[in-house]
């Protein structure tokens, strides 16, 4: 999170992708000169199925208001199966996220082919509006600070 | 402390229009072990590599972030460069800030402050980058072919004639596979044996090419390039090397009643056996479970005629064992039974039968010499109804797909049987006709128009038997949808298009082979339009109806196909990789295999870690390099936090997060000023 000079608020929104389908399919948005909202950062990864679920707690831990996770449509896995397991995974994470009173819509999971530019700059726009709507996500920070003091 | 260089590139206006360069640049020049910051109007150019390339030189760098269009335009460039320049290339990463940034942004300061935030992040990652080098993998340039029918003898004949020795194996006792037992083929109505028995000849003479007939794949092991081969060459109880093939014992044996598989079982043949007259190899086979000797202790005549003494009943399965740089698998495919049909009577009325079996009674080589006769009687059919798309698009047969070879053969029936019998009556009934093959609608056409075939469009519900003057007739009933009546045709044979599936045993060569199938066990391609004879696993081909349903010309043209992707990686004595490859901490790992069980690839063994004395204290985690693909399936599954990712390590990706958070102090700062 961060506030500005006239304390608008710009959410901090990290996305968790892969090399072959929805980093291509953002660098398409790219080519294609679509415009979309500047709060959502690219982290490259080969396959969502790399994507330990530390890394979205990490996100938020070091003040992200909002993850997406993205890779390939089902069945177009470059590894055949990873995307699969990542759902899976992703699936009891949710779970366990609500249980801890995380609100899900801070966390976006889709699918976007390196044919879908478009769909790309649509994800980024709704997810941005969505968490600047939500604001920034001062809990899971402030829990992070309370962390620090306890262990300095 | 690192020593990072960061340049950034103008990209002419491409970045610079919306992404304040200048301030990229002071931004980067603050952040700590970051040694040199510059921007450059291109980068990619050659005076633009060089401030970058002297800069590691001078400056002694030990870590390279270049900020500009997307890896996949530039990375192998500036990689390069930087090798060049005494740096190893997997030290420098590209921050993109053109297509996921200058591009997509009008704002100038929210698109500055995101170039700052990725490239900051990059630099973060950077610091924890390590030093890779790409894998080399030496190639054994032998292939090993599965299923010797047109798509296997295609494919190892196009890989011998390139010049690389070729292993072939076959199950049954001759290469050939459903084209040796065809009569005449669409769309030309040349013989098929015509075609096809020079090529197995050529096959049998050719040096480059190893042949294991009756013989199947026992185990694969290894990875692309280097892949073990275990082949169990099943008992003939001749030894082939002394037999002449001259037959007397064929001849001579006295159990004559066995139903010919070659035969599509409308012929006998005997229990000591060569499958058909062009067999290649031309050597006979014991077939055990028939063969006097072998089931009641007596007999031995085979032995007792044959002249060089090749009869070994004696012999056992053989092991033998094969080093393969490349597989091709052409295992081919089957028909469904006309037992499968019991509302047509399949099994029941023998007069019932497959598209195969016609085949068969259409062939001069045949049980009938190519003479149309009922398997029942003997007599002359006067009334032949074919059934299209018996069991395919059918869901509650279980089979969605369209058989695709059924519309052609069975116009080429209703046409050879009307060459045949002249003045016979060919009723078809079908769904759709789909002949979209060059010249293959006007063979369709050429059915109805000149040979009068009588094309009903819908499904037959069911067949019986009834006697009509002392003679056994079928009676077929169905509905003409486009008549929008019913119809009953009393007819004296009934042929089905069964469907076409894969050969019996594909998913399981596939589980040993380690590649992909789906539902219904035809072999996946790692690409339905870009990749159609390729496999997902590296070093795996796939041609002919193994794939999906095919006619000929598309098996061949598939076999070559492969071949050709065969002989580009044979081109080279070994193959280059990138390093991702995941990576196993033996102290860490505790054993639970979770990895094993996610890894696509199989590239995940087991390593026994010993003592001095040689006791095993546990058992861990492998990775074998050669098979890696570097998903990362198995980190993220990694209870114990044993694995990592060369190039996309846990260290580098949490780095990177936090990069993207420290950005906010350097941003403010200076974008405000
Ligand atoms: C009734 C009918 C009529 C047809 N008429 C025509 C026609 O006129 N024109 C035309 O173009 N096409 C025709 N076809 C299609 C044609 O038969 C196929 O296109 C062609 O045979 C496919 O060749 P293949 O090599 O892929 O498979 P196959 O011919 O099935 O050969 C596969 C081979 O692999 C072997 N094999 C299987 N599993 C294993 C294993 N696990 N290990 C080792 N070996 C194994 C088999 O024994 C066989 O020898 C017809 C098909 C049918 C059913």
């Amino acid at each position: 999170m961060s506030m500005n000079m006239n304390m608008k608020f710009e959410p901090k929104i990290m996305a968790f992708v892969c090399q072959w389908c929805t980093y291509t399919g953002a660098d398409l948005a790219g080519t294609s000169r679509m415009q979309y909202s500047p709060y959502v950062k690219i982290i490259k990864l080969p396959c969502t199925g790399r994507i330990d679920v530390q890394f979205i707690v990490k996100a938020f831990e070091e003040g992200a208001d909002g993850v997406i996770v993205s890779g390939c449509h089902p069945g177009d896995c470059h590894y055949t199966s990873g995307n699969y397991y990542a759902r899976r995974r992703f699936e009891m994470f949710h779970e366990l996220m609500s249980f801890v009173g995380v609100d899900m819509r801070r966390i976006q999971f889709a699918w976007v082919s390196a044919a879908e530019g478009r769909k790309w700059a649509e994800l980024v726009n709704e997810v941005s509006k969505r968490v600047e709507e939500l604001g920034p996500f001062n809990v899971f920070h402030a829990l992070r600070e309370q962390a620090n003091e306890l262990n300095p | 402390m690192a020593r990072i260089g960061v340049f950034i590139c103008w990209c002419g206006e491409n970045i610079s229009r919306t992404v304040d360069v200048v301030k990229v640049a002071e931004a980067m020049a603050g952040v700590p072990g970051v040694v040199t910051s510059v921007e450059y109007k291109y980068m990619c150019s050659d005076p633009g590599q060089k401030i970058m390339k002297e800069s590691i030189k001078n400056d002694a760098l030990d870590g390279v972030v270049v900020a500009l269009c997307s890896p996949l335009m530039h990375e192998k460039t500036f990689r390069t460069a930087a090798e060049e320049a005494g740096l190893n290339p997997f030290l420098l990463e590209v921050a993109n800030i053109r297509e996921h940034c200058s591009w997509v942004h009008e704002n100038k300061e929210e698109a500055t402050k995101k170039a700052i935030a990725i490239t900051r992040s990059t630099v973060e990652r950077v610091r924890y980058n390590l030093q890779l080098k790409n894998i080399t993998v030496p190639i054994t340039a032998r292939a090993m072919v599965v299923g010797g029918g047109i798509a296997g003898i295609q494919a190892a004949l196009d890989i011998a004639n390139g010049g690389h020795e070729v292993v072939l194996v076959e199950r049954t006792p001759s290469i050939g596979g459903h084209m040796a037992g065809l009569s005449e083929t669409f769309p030309t109505l040349d013989c098929s044996q015509c075609i096809l028995t020079p090529r197995m000849v050529e096959v049998a003479r050719h040096p480059k090419i190893k042949l294991y007939s009756y013989a199947e794949v026992e185990s694969v092991s290894g990875f692309v390039g280097n892949f073990e081969v275990k082949i169990r060459k099943k008992a003939r109880s001749v030894d082939t090397s002394s037999c002449t093939g001259c037959g007397i014992c064929q001849e001579k044996c006295p159990q004559k009643n066995i139903a010919s598989e070659f035969e599509e079982g409308l012929g006998k043949r005997k229990a000591i056996y060569v499958p058909f007259p062009q067999a290649v190899p031309n050597k006979p086979v014991i077939d055990r479970k028939h063969c006097l000797y072998f089931t009641k202790g007596k007999c031995k005549i085979c032995e007792k005629v044959c002249g060089p003494k090749a009869i070994r009943y004696e012999q056992e399965d053989e092991i033998v064992e094969e080093r393969i740089g490349a597989i091709v698998l052409a295992t081919g495919y089957e028909t469904l039974p006309a037992t499968f049909f019991p509302e047509y009577g399949g099994g029941r009325y023998p007069d019932v039968i497959t598209g195969l079996q016609f085949e068969r009674l259409a062939s001069a080589s045949g049980p009938t010499s190519g003479e149309l006769k009922r398997p029942s009687d003997g007599r002359r059919p006067e009334t032949v109804v074919f059934l299209s798309c018996a069991g395919s698009r059918d869901l509650a047969k279980g089979i969605s797909y369209c058989s695709k070879i059924c519309c052609m053969y069975v116009a080429k029936h209703a046409m050879l049987y009307q060459h045949k019998v002249h003045g016979g009556k060919a009723y078809v009934f079908y769904m759709d006709v789909r002949a979209s093959g060059k010249n293959y609608d006007e063979f369709v056409r050429r059915a109805i128009e000149q040979d009068k075939a009588i094309y009903v469009r819908g499904r037959v519900a069911r067949v019986y038997e009834k006697e009509i003057e002392g003679v056994k007739k079928l009676v077929v009933k169905g509905a003409d949808t486009l008549l929008g009546e019913q119809v009953e045709i009393v007819a004296d044979m009934v042929v089905l298009a069964s469907a076409v599936k894969p050969s019996v045993g594909a998913a399981a060569l596939a589980q040993k082979v380690g590649t992909p199938y789906d539902q219904h066990h035809f072999y996946s391609e790692a690409h339905p339009k870009l990749r159609p004879v390729e496999s997902n696993t590296a070093g795996i081909f796939l041609a002919g109806a193994a794939q999906a349903p095919k006619d000929i010309p598309e098996s061949v043209a598939d076999a070559s196909a492969a071949a050709s992707k065969v002989q580009i990686l044979f081109s080279r004595k070994e193959m280059e990789r990138d390093p991702y490859v995941s990576m196993v901490n033996s102290d860490r790992c505790f054993g639970c295999f979770s990895c094993e069980a996610v890894c696509p690839y199989r590239a995940i063994s087991r390593k026994e870690i010993k003592n001095r004395s040689g006791e095993v204290l546990k058992v861990v985690a492998e990775v074998n390099a050669g098979l890696c693909q570097g998903c990362g399936g198995c980190i993220a599954i990694c209870r114990a936090k044993a694995c990592d990712l060369a190039g996309y390590t846990d260290q580098q990706i949490f780095s990177a997060i936090r990069g993207f958070n420290t950005t906010s102090t350097y941003e403010e700062e200076v974008v405000k000023k």
